[in-house]
């Protein structure tokens, strides 16, 4: 199935390519990072962008689980999962040399901030797997407001120290910064129409998070998560609600305009 | 080595279909391989104007298979020929749409139009668990259901008509009669099965149309059996699905008595399963040496002379 030069792969094609895993280790209680590297060429994935990764090799779990780029680094892809149920309960036991199906990269990315505007993310637990390769890319540009329920569901503080303009931490029990969330921290900081906002988090944040963006005129996009079948638009499983009908988060998503929702 | 079936009018180069609902318009998937590999594309279901669909979460897996909820959403019948219907006529692979009315009006109506526009096949669904009108009620009576497809039949010329059962009918081999009866030219099955799903936690219904559809191996056993029951009640072509994940299980359907199969929830699994089935039922013809696959067809051995 391997194309022969990069040249072949049409646009924004996706490839169904077998991976070599290289390394799968817990960075924090429950939350691991898996690098691994296609057997097949793909096209390199854009910050934002996901993959469905297959979680065993039999019938049961049957469907892939996506999870977004959290990094890349010559050819190899890695992505930061916590541990939730049965499909990610057995990645968690996934082995260096074995060999996972996985399709890929899967669709759209994040924008870059308009210009003369400030990129300001806002990031909710695990989610900040999807907006890590931004903040990377936008090298010390983007103010990152984090937070999580706990401390134990904080992970890469060190790293976004080094990448972020400016970094703020909250949880909910205040394990680690304010004891606050993110919509509340984010009111604090001053979000303005100077702002460009990326959200990432859960439904529940990103529903408050948004109604403030509204209030204050700040453009942004959000990016979403839905149960997925296909990863590819074919099933309609994975649809949002939007201003004109519903959307495949996997297929026009998973990032949206922050007008372009309705959660 | 012949692997080429008839459905009716229709000559498929292979017996691998795709089932409806599960394969898009054939777009998303024709990144990955030629559709010209396949028998035939059989469409997401349309309906006269485009469905919004059922509220999210609209997918749950379940052990060995998932529950959909989607309530058809789809782009309607003017767009899907304007926009989606050329796209499939590029492959050499035929076309089948499949249907959802919620009256024998619209379903009439839905046929002419798709007939007049060259379609090869035409299924009609009346086995949809996931809308509230039409579908699946034209299952559950023999009588209604023959009316329904006696009415679609004096509408469609060309195209060839298969109507797709639902597992819920109450009798399948009564089901299946009456739409031979009134001129289906192949029957289909099985659809999903009605199922659901609960969050214990929360004590709440995990998908937005609390009810949805089962698919997936998990139904593979059922959908065997009533295979072969319709096989067994009708002379017309049976269409078998329901958990085909590989050729293996493909060639089972055509033992139970299907002549063709479709490829569904796999399709999600991997994105080549259709076109994989296509190559391991040819390699199974070949290593065994069967010169034309209808040999194959209803050819299960069984002892008990009452079944
Ligand atoms: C586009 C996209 C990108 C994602 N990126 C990441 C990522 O980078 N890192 C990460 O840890 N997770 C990510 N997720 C969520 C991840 O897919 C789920 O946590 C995973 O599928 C759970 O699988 P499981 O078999 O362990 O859970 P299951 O046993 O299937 O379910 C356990 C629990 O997990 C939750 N869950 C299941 N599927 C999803 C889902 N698709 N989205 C949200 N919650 C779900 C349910 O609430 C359920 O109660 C992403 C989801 C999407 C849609
Ligand atoms: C997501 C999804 C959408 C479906 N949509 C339709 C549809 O629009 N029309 C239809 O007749 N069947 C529809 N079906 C049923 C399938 O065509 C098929 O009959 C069923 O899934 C059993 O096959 P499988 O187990 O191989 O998936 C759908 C199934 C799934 C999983
Ligand atoms: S997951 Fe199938 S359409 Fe998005």
């Amino acid at each position: 199935m391997s194309p022969s030069s990069r040249a072949s792969i049409p646009r924004g094609a996706v490839r169904s390519f077998g991976a070599r895993v290289l390394d799968n280790s817990e960075v924090k209680k429950d939350t691991y990072v898996l690098r691994f590297f296609p057997l097949a060429e793909t096209l390199p994935p854009r910050p934002g962008q996901f993959y469905m990764v297959g979680v065993g090799t039999g019938l049961e779990p049957l469907l892939k689980r996506p999870f977004c780029m959290f990094d890349h680094e010559e050819g190899r892809v890695h992505i930061l999962y916590r541990v939730r149920g049965r499909g990610t309960e057995l990645l968690r036991r996934v082995r260096p040399g074995e060999t996972l199906a996985v399709l890929g990269p899967l669709g759209n990315a994040y924008p870059l901030p308009p210009r003369g505007k400030t990129p300001v993310v806002a990031a909710g637990g695990t989610a900040i797997a999807s907006v890590f390769p931004l903040i990377k890319h936008l090298k010390g540009k983007a103010a990152v407001i984090y937070g999580a329920r706990t401390v134990e569901e904080m992970v890469m503080m060190e790293e976004l120290e080094g990448i972020a303009r400016r970094l703020v931490l909250c949880t909910e029990d205040g394990t680690c910064g304010s004891a606050a969330m993110v919509p509340g921290m984010l009111d604090e900081f001053g979000l303005g129409p100077e702002h460009f906002l990326y959200v990432c988090g859960p439904r529940g944040m990103a529903r408050a998070v948004l109604r403030l963006a509204a209030e204050r005129s700040v453009k942004g996009v959000v990016s979403l998560e839905e149960f997925m079948a296909c990863g590819i638009g074919a099933c309609m499983g994975c649809a949002v609600r939007t201003p004109g009908g519903y959307r495949r988060v996997c297929k026009e998503g998973p990032v949206f305009k922050l007008d372009g929702v309705v959660l | 080595m012949n692997t080429a079936v008839s459905i009716g009018k229709l000559r498929l180069k292979n017996p691998v279909m795709t089932a409806s609902g599960t394969f898009g318009y054939g777009e998303e998937y024709a990144e990955f391989y030629d559709l010209g590999r396949l028998g035939a594309v059989v469409m997401k279901g349309i309906s006269l104007r485009p469905m919004q669909g059922n509220p999210a979460p609209r997918i749950w897996e379940t052990p060995c298979g998932m529950l959909n909820a989607i309530g058809l959403q789809n782009v309607g019948l003017k767009s899907f020929l304007k926009e989606k219907l050329p796209f499939i006529r590029q492959f050499d692979t035929a076309a089948v749409a499949n249907v959802l009315g919620s009256t024998p009006a619209e379903y009439v109506k839905l046929a002419r139009a798709l007939d007049e526009a060259g379609l090869d096949g035409i299924e009609l669904n009346v086995s949809c668990p996931n809308v509230s009108r039409g579908g699946m009620a034209f299952c559950a009576n023999t009588r209604m259901l023959g009316s329904l497809v006696g009415k679609v039949r004096a509408a469609v010329k060309g195209a060839t008509l298969i109507v797709k059962l639902s597992p819920s009918a109450p009798d399948i081999k009564a089901a299946a009669r009456a739409a031979e009866d009134a001129g289906a030219e192949a029957v289909s099955l099985i659809n999903t099965l009605p199922g659901m799903a609960m969050d214990l936690e929360k004590r709440r219904p995990v998908l937005g149309n609390v009810v949805g559809g089962l698919s997936g191996p998990a139904i593979k056993p059922v959908a065997l059996r009533m295979v072969w029951e319709a096989a067994g009640a009708v002379s017309v072509p049976v269409i078998g699905m329901g958990g085909i994940m590989n050729a293996r299980d493909a060639l089972e359907f055509i033992l139970a008595g299907a002549r063709a199969v479709a490829v569904g929830t796999a399709n999600f699994v991997t994105p080549t399963a259709a076109v994989d089935v296509v190559e391991g039922i040819e390699s199974y013809m070949r290593d065994k040496g069967i010169e034309d696959i209808n040999d194959l067809v209803g050819g299960l051995l069984v002892d008990n002379p009452d079944h």
